[in-house]
């Protein structure tokens, strides 16, 4: 399982980066933390002529607070964003997503935006950037572009970005004034720490009297790309999210879903965890929400 | 492809080598520098045998290549050994708690545990068992490996290891 | 029992694990050789399909690639390796020729100057492939009414014999109940984290082959001299090159002829390290795939009658070992348990999937599977507790020696004293309440149960009993001790170890006789043409087996030392006492020659020893397994193994009725393997095993589709379970010293994985039996009880 040749650049600038991939032809490829890639690599199942190593980029690693939205630099590390305080204060639902995301040693060396430019239909990233709606800034070196999380995402493993395009960030909408804030996170994998089976994402806001204002639902890996159950979301609004109430609204997301049977799970399995999960992330972040002041 | 030239620091001695820009850092590790210590399990990033610390961190050496570690630092179990061969206490630890048979896992078993402690000097068990969760061993059902870290951390916090880690119930 | 003993079952740090800690462990990868060259394998990416042509030109024209071999030239180079049963018209070499029968066989071999260039190569032969219909299913491969595997064999049955032990028809007729079920045994096997490999090198100058390779068997290097058409003594294998894990599936007897051939053929050092995709898939990696239906007979008041058992196995496309898998538990067919008679149907089958390799317990811990699903049952249908039903059935302690109706007779044990210690250690009726609180708050939960033998020793009689051109009756394990001249004890042992702990178990034997303390002897492992005869670390018989050696050896080395000392003294042997290497006379004990002076008499002053004693001071022994020796009887009858260690388990599991996820909270295990000789070794194999046997009952298993795809050929498919997946296990050890063994050892290389599926499906099985549904297949994978709760009625989402 050895990688078949390639050149190997580390600029310093993202326009310095754009350049090797336009010049690339459609054979360079640009590596981050490489988790997902390397593998496929040593399958030789992925075979760039030329690998663009963007991690001495440093506009491209970085979580800020920018008004409504927390950007969070593509090249930054899983790992990183995790202990941000940042990241758990504004983005709740991230911060409770990233453990699940592989083990440690992943964490230590995998990207944010590597998780989503690799769209795999599992990834918790990508749930969490489908739910809140988040937006993917993206570069050639000359233009910048900004991308929704409905429009990024394709198809297994294919995002909208454009060859020669280096995805730079991803801004996570931070709900300012929305009352109480909760977020919630569920999923299931054969093993721990493995990819999810399915997995559920809900970030709600609850007012005073504890009725739902703003809801945020998405499930992964029950469709090809992650999907947001926006019929859930909006028969949520103006509830109370307890159980009931929940378990009501659930039959909603039957159509939105299309899963897929594979060695771990059949399409009749995964529908089963997909209404399981997804009532816990709601009562999940609707518990949190209530906890806060 | 035109092989590249890198300087990475092992176990705090800069090496340096020329390298082709696929040479896994594993790879590279074992056979350019013969640091036979860290394995090779699965080359597809699931097993952990070949974890290293990179700038202290625990990561996978079969998911890196060579050249993306020019100008880094990277130790490996042979580094965890004080000069002269001392074990250091959690390399001690798993003697004592016979942490391992066949020893293949071991050397990243014991990265994975080493980055722990240095983390967390008094992790719970659950926090063991997630921290070395990424590294896969076939022989031990992993129950020795998880003693062998609490007797490190009581150890560390220079408590009395409790007996019920004896793990001797009879 | 540590009364007894100085250093023998003391939680003593091994010998092994010091440089395993250090990093300084030498494997098979760690081998280096000036001008070594790497072999990369070309695999078929069918399971079923002619050869039309192989075109090697553009992996030739790769600079850095020295050959690309074929399986044209190998097999006639090349005798075919052999299988346990005698099927002569199943030839099987390392490359695939005119057809391959399995996806991920191996069709060539590309020899280059790196592993990287070798991959690069390896993806330019080009094979044209004319794909035929795969044969899959094992039942259909019984019928043999479609393909043929092997159509030279005309038949896809390798074996097959019904066996009867007593009146099984009356026993079944006399019973007041009978139940029937089929179970299923997935696909699964060991997966070592290290993968095989070997390396050769041929020395043209004296005219041998020098391997090193990770692997345990002392037959390797015959078998690679048979095949390479080599005299015995022109192949030495280095047994010294540490195992990164086997649990029996290590063989590796097609890499070594590769690397063999191709190092004689090329003048270089040639090695082959599996890729873990070469591994998964062509390696030697796949274990027993099992279908049994069995029928018990039994009394409204538990009593097991009898029991009726057709185990069909299918072993992929090549039998090799496989078909025996069936036949050791003939040794053990009835558990624990004092079930009268038994017929049993062993059918082994071929398809066109991976060879099936000999796998921990060989072939145990599925029937074990079985039995206890049985046990099970018959508690279920009679509304009886599961351990009072096996209660009921046990052995008792006062029975012993106990034969079975297979003809093995049982050694020892006290099963009712080891469930006692078991429900004692896990609080059964509190355990079972904690079930019934968990099943309140809305979750599935269940307390499994299993009872399961471990037999040990290897006397391998299922070689005779499954092939009567095979009138093997000698397993034997030899030990050497020698004392060098300042007084220093080193032990040579046979072959390689994979982390059984053989360098400890030797040197606490030695140091236990002799009264040294272990960690001052040495212990080396041979290499195959310096070493005695030896048959390998299998069968749960190295404590039993080398354990007894060395305690032979060290007598023997001992007695020497008394009959020196007492010709010096003006005694009689019987009059002199040795203590800690030193021997005094004993009714005047200041009258002493210490263990410098024997030492210097036996290297140094012949003037000094009795006379005709043999100069120097050594000994080997080569100790036949006990009760070994005996073929089997007409009626397939016959002593399988000496020694009989016992486990019984008991788990709670948790099953999230939304997701299918089983949980295991609690796991308790009580075992009997007699004497301990290193309780942390012990410890570690009991921990091991169960850890794999829950990976076998929940989570790993090698796939394949309708076409003979295979589809769990990475890490990422095959789950091995990781440290969240197992529970921290409590464990109580009780002691029925066996009769037969030195110390009164048993076997523990095996522990915890016969058991531990059972005890798991079981607990699973108990979980879901409030919502009526029940799985007698393993694994039992989440997707699988996630779409059974989406179905089921009353279970919450």
């Amino acid at each position: 399982m050895k990688a078949a040749a390639f050149d190997y650049v580390r600029p310093a600038t993202l326009r310095e980066a754009c350049g090797y991939l336009a010049d690339g032809d459609g054979e360079a490829r640009i590596i981050a933390g490489g988790q997902s890639l390397v593998p496929l690599m040593a399958m030789r199942l992925v075979r760039p002529r030329l690998l663009v190593d963007i991690n001495d980029v440093a506009e491209l690693t970085g979580i800020a607070r920018d008004g409504s939205e927390v950007v969070v630099g593509a090249a930054t590390r899983q790992a990183d964003a995790g202990r941000s305080g940042i990241v758990v204060d504004d983005v709740p639902l991230l911060a409770l997503a990233l453990p699940f995301v592989g083990h440690d040693q992943t964490r230590n060396r995998g990207t944010v935006g590597g998780s989503l430019a690799h769209a795999d239909p599992s990834a918790e990233i990508g749930l969490v950037a489908a739910a809140l709606g988040a937006t993917m800034t993206a570069s050639d070196g000359e233009t910048d572009r900004r991308i929704d999380a409905a429009d990024f995402f394709q198809a297994p493993m294919t995002t909208t970005l454009e060859p020669g395009e280096c995805l730079t960030a991803v801004r996570f909408p931070v709900w300012p004034g929305a009352g109480r804030v909760g977020a919630g996170f569920q999923e299931v994998s054969a093993r721990d720490s493995d990819f999810a089976i399915v997995a559920a994402a809900a970030q709600l806001a609850l007012d005073r009297d504890g009725v739902c204002r703003r809801a945020a639902v998405a499930v992964a890996n029950a469709a090809p790309t992650p999907v947001r159950l926006l019929r859930i979301e909006e028969a949520l609004i103006g509830q109370r999210p307890d159980n009931e109430n929940i378990e009501r609204l659930l039959p909603l997301m039957d159509e939105a879903i299309e899963p897929s049977t594979d060695l771990h799970a059949g399409a009749d399995a995964r529908r089963h965890m997909a209404r399981s999960l997804t009532l816990r992330a709601i009562l999940q972040a609707a518990a949190n929400a209530a906890r806060e002041p | 492809m035109p092989a590249k030239r890198i300087t990475v620091i092992v176990n705090g001695e800069p090496h340096a080598a020329s390298v082709e820009p696929r040479l896994t850092l594993v790879d590279f590790l074992r056979d350019v520098l013969d640091l036979t210590g860290t394995h090779v399990g699965c080359e597809h990033g699931v097993c952990g045998a070949c974890s290293v610390l990179f700038d202290d961190l625990p990561i996978r050496s079969c998911l890196m290549f060579a050249v993306q570690a020019d100008g880094h630092r990277v130790s490996t179990v042979e580094g965890l050994t004080e000069p002269g061969g001392g074990l250091s206490l959690i390399q001690d630890c798993f003697w004592e708690t016979h942490s391992l048979q066949c020893g293949y896992c071991t050397p990243g078993m014991l990265i994975a545990a080493h980055a722990l402690l240095r983390r967390n000097p008094d992790p719970s068990r659950q926090e063991i068992r997630k921290a070395i969760s990424g590294n896969l061993c076939r022989c031990t059902g992993y129950g020795q490996i998880v003693e062998a870290i609490e007797l490190a951390a009581d150890r560390l916090n220079q408590r009395t290891p409790s007996p019920e880690r004896d793990g001797h119930d009879r | 029992m540590t009364d007894k003993y100085r250093f023998l079952g003391r939680p003593r740090r091994t010998k092994e694990d010091r440089r395993f800690i250090a990093g300084s462990g030498r494997y098979v990868a760690d081998i280096r050789l000036p001008g070594m060259a790497h072999i990369a394998l070309v695999a078929s990416p069918h399971a079923s399909a002619r050869i039309v042509s192989i075109d090697t030109g553009a992996a030739l024209a790769v600079d850095g690639v020295r050959a690309v071999l074929t399986g044209a030239e190998l097999q006639q180079a090349t005798a075919s390796m052999q299988h346990g049963v005698h099927l002569p018209e199943i030839l099987w070499y390392p490359l695939a020729a005119g057809v391959v029968r399995y996806a991920g066989e191996w069709v060539a071999a590309v020899v280059a100057d790196d592993r990287y260039i070798a991959e690069d190569a390896a993806e330019l032969v080009a094979v044209a492939y004319e794909p035929l219909p795969a044969v899959v299913d094992p039942e259909e491969a019984f019928a043999s009414t479609g393909r043929l595997v092997h159509p030279k064999h005309g038949s896809n049955v390798l074996f097959h014999r019904n066996f009867i032990w007593g009146p099984v028809e009356a026993d079944f007729a006399a019973a007041a109940h009978s139940l029937d079920f089929r179970a299923r045994w997935g696909r699964s096997s060991t997966v070592p984290i290290e993968t095989f490999g070997a390396v050769a090198c041929w020395d043209s100058g004296d005219d041998i082959l020098d391997v090193w390779a990770s692997v345990q068997m002392p037959k390797y290097a015959d078998q690679i001299a048979d095949a390479l058409r080599l005299q015995g003594n022109q192949v030495r294998v280095h047994f010294d090159v540490d195992v990164g894990g086997s649990y029996g599936v290590k063989r590796g007897l097609k890499h070594a002829i590769l690397v063999g051939y191709l190092a004689r053929k090329l003048g270089r050092p040639v090695r082959l390290i599996e890729d873990r995709l070469e591994n998964m898939s062509g390696g030697d990696a796949h274990g027993p795939d099992r279908i049994f239906d069995v029928s018990v007979a039994f009394d409204a008041d538990g009593t097991v009658r009898s029991m009726k058992m057709r185990a069909l196995d299918d072993c992929g496309a090549y039998p090799g070992r496989a078909p025996l898998q069936l036949g050791k538990p003939v040794g053990s067919i009835v558990g624990p348990y004092r079930i009268g008679s038994v017929a049993y149907e062993a059918i082994s089958v071929c398809t066109n999937k991976t060879a099936q390799v000999a796998v921990r317990g060989f072939g145990q811990a599925p029937t074990t599977f079985a039995i206890e699903t049985a046990i099970d049952r018959v508690a279920g249908y009679l509304g009886l507790d599961r351990v009072e039903v096996r209660r009921r059935n046990f052995i008792r302690a006062d029975q012993f020696p106990y034969t079975i109706p297979s003809g093995t007779e049982y050694d020892s044990g006290d099963y009712h004293a080891v469930m006692r210690k078991l429900t004692d250690l896990a609080n059964y009726p509190a355990l079972l309440e904690r079930r019934d609180q968990i099943r309140k708050a809305g979750k599935l939960a269940g307390v499994g149960i299993a009872a399961a033998m471990e037999p040990g020793g290897g006397n391998a009689a299922f070689e005779p009993l499954f092939n009567p051109r095979n009138d093997t009756t000698l397993w034997p394990e030899s030990c050497t001790v020698k004392v060098d001249r300042q007084g220093a004890i080193t032990a040579l042992i046979v072959t390689s170890s994979a982390g059984q702990g053989h360098q400890t178990l030797a040197a606490t034997v030695i140091g236990e006789t002799l009264g040294f303390d272990p960690v001052g002897i040495r212990v080396i492992h041979s290499d195959s043409l310096s070493s005695l005869p030896g048959n390998s670390p299998v069968a749960s018989r190295m404590a039993i087996m080398l354990g007894g050696a060395a305690q032979k050896a060290a007598e023997i080395i001992r007695d020497r030392a008394i009959r020196i000392a007492a010709h010096n003294l003006g005694r009689d042997p019987s009059g002199v006492i040795y203590a800690d290497g030193a021997v005094a006379v004993t009714d005047d004990p200041s009258k002493r020659l210490s263990w410098e002076q024997i030492v210097r008499i036996c290297h140094r002053q012949y003037h000094l020893m009795p006379p005709g004693m043999e100069p120097g001071l050594q000994a080997s022994y080569t100790l036949q397994v006990p009760k070994g020796g005996a073929m089997p009887g007409e009626d397939g009858r016959v002593q399988m193994y000496p020694c009989f260690s016992f486990e019984a388990h008991m788990a709670l599991v948790e099953i999230d009725p939304g997701t299918g996820k089983v949980e295991i909270p609690e796991y308790y295990v009580a075992h009997d393997c007699g004497t301990v000789i290193n309780p942390l070794i012990v410890r570690g194999m009991m921990l091991g095993g169960i850890a794999h046997g829950i990976g076998a009952a929940l989570y790993e298993k090698f796939e394949y589709d309708e076409t003979g795809q295979h589809l769990s050929g990475t890490f990422m498919d095959y789950l091995l379970p990781s440290s969240l997946e197992i529970p921290m296990v409590k464990i109580a050890e009780h002691c029925t010293p066996s009769p037969l063994t030195s110390h009164g050892q048993k076997g523990a290389g095996e522990s915890g994985y016969p058991g531990s599926p059972a005890a798991v499906a079981s607990a699973v099985n108990d979980a879901l039996a409030p919502i009526g549904r029940r799985v007698d297949a393993l694994p039992i994978r989440l997707g699988y009880l996630a779409g059974m709760l989406r179905t089921a009625s009353g279970a919450a989402p």
